[in-house]
């Protein structure tokens, strides 16, 4: 049997509009694929300022980007970009438009699936590049 | 107040810089990504190639500039909430803005100095417009 506090504890819990809902998840998800992406920016950048000393460095640093494993981090990272641009665009529309707020948690659903459809025209290419030859 | 409205300020700059950054991003994963031999494609002739063009100097140096601050500013507010030691959330916000000054100054340095044909290179690591030597 559930008691009564721990039930209305519950309901409290689910009558807020963040806690446990696609409110939440697409916060979490906004947040951790932030931190991500800006620690590959950090490096991105200086693996590109190899191109500045010297041909052969830059090709070797490269090469490190051309391994399979790297390969997946690239499809993650992408992954990671389209998640954060298209759920952007989300919280840009729930801010400044009258009826963002009432059809948020609809358009966490739209994300997701125009992340789905972007990812598959994505993948398949990419994967095909890092594993063909 | 004066926080209050500079506060306001970032809040208007990450949506305005994440509207033009998807359209950045996704033009610099498009190139860099999705064209013929992908990731595998990305050597030093490919970027030398694309910075002895005026136009990707100025679209680099747009991504460089929004992405870094865009990051930079969204850290700010992680920071801010999670590190409640005054101490350590000074130590690690001057980190902050001091890699990423750093790494705007090198990176745009990077951009507009550097030669796409460098003496003493083999021609098969360099653009195709080099003239042989
Ligand atoms: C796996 C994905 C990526 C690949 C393969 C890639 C590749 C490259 C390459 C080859 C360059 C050299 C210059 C050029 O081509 O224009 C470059 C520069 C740059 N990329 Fe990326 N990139 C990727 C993802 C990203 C992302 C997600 C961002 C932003 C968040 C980004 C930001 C930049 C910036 C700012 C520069 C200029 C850096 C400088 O010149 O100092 N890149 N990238």
């Amino acid at each position: 049997m559930v008691d009564t506090a721990a039930r209305e504890t519950r309901t409290v819990i689910r009558g807020t509009l963040y806690r446990g809902h696609e409110g939440m998840w697409s916060w979490v998800l906004h947040r951790i694929t932030g931190i991500a992406i800006y620690f590959f920016l950090l490096v991105h950048v200086l693996d590109t300022a190899t191109v500045r000393l010297d041909p052969e460095i830059y090709n070797t640093v490269m090469g490190a980007y051309k391994t399979p494993l790297m390969g997946l981090g690239e499809a993650g990272l992408v992954a990671a970009i389209i998640f954060h641009a298209l759920n952007g665009l989300r919280i840009i529309l729930v801010d400044y438009t009258k009826w963002g707020t009432r059809y948020q948690k609809v358009m966490f659903y739209v994300v997701l699936a125009l992340w789905v459809v972007l990812m598959a025209g994505f993948l398949p290419r990419h994967l095909a590049h890092v594993f063909a030859g | 107040m004066k926080t209050l409205r500079l506060e306001r300020l970032g809040w208007i700059f990450m949506r305005l810089s994440g509207v033009v950054l998807i359209a950045l991003i996704f033009t610099h994963l498009t190139v860099n990504l999705m064209q013929d031999g992908g990731v595998k494609a990305i050597d030093f002739a490919f970027v030398a190639g694309k910075l002895a063009n005026p136009f990707w100097q100025w679209f680099d140096t747009a991504l460089l500039w929004l992405a870094l601050i865009h990051g930079t500013n969204g850290m700010r507010v992680v920071i801010q909430d999670y590190v409640l030691r005054p101490r350590l959330r000074k130590v690690l916000l001057t980190l902050l803005a001091v890699s990423t000054v750093t790494l705007i100054v090198l990176g745009t340095l990077v951009i507009f100095t550097l030669d796409p044909c460098p003496a003493g290179t083999p021609a098969d690591l360099l653009p195709s417009f080099c003239p042989a030597v």
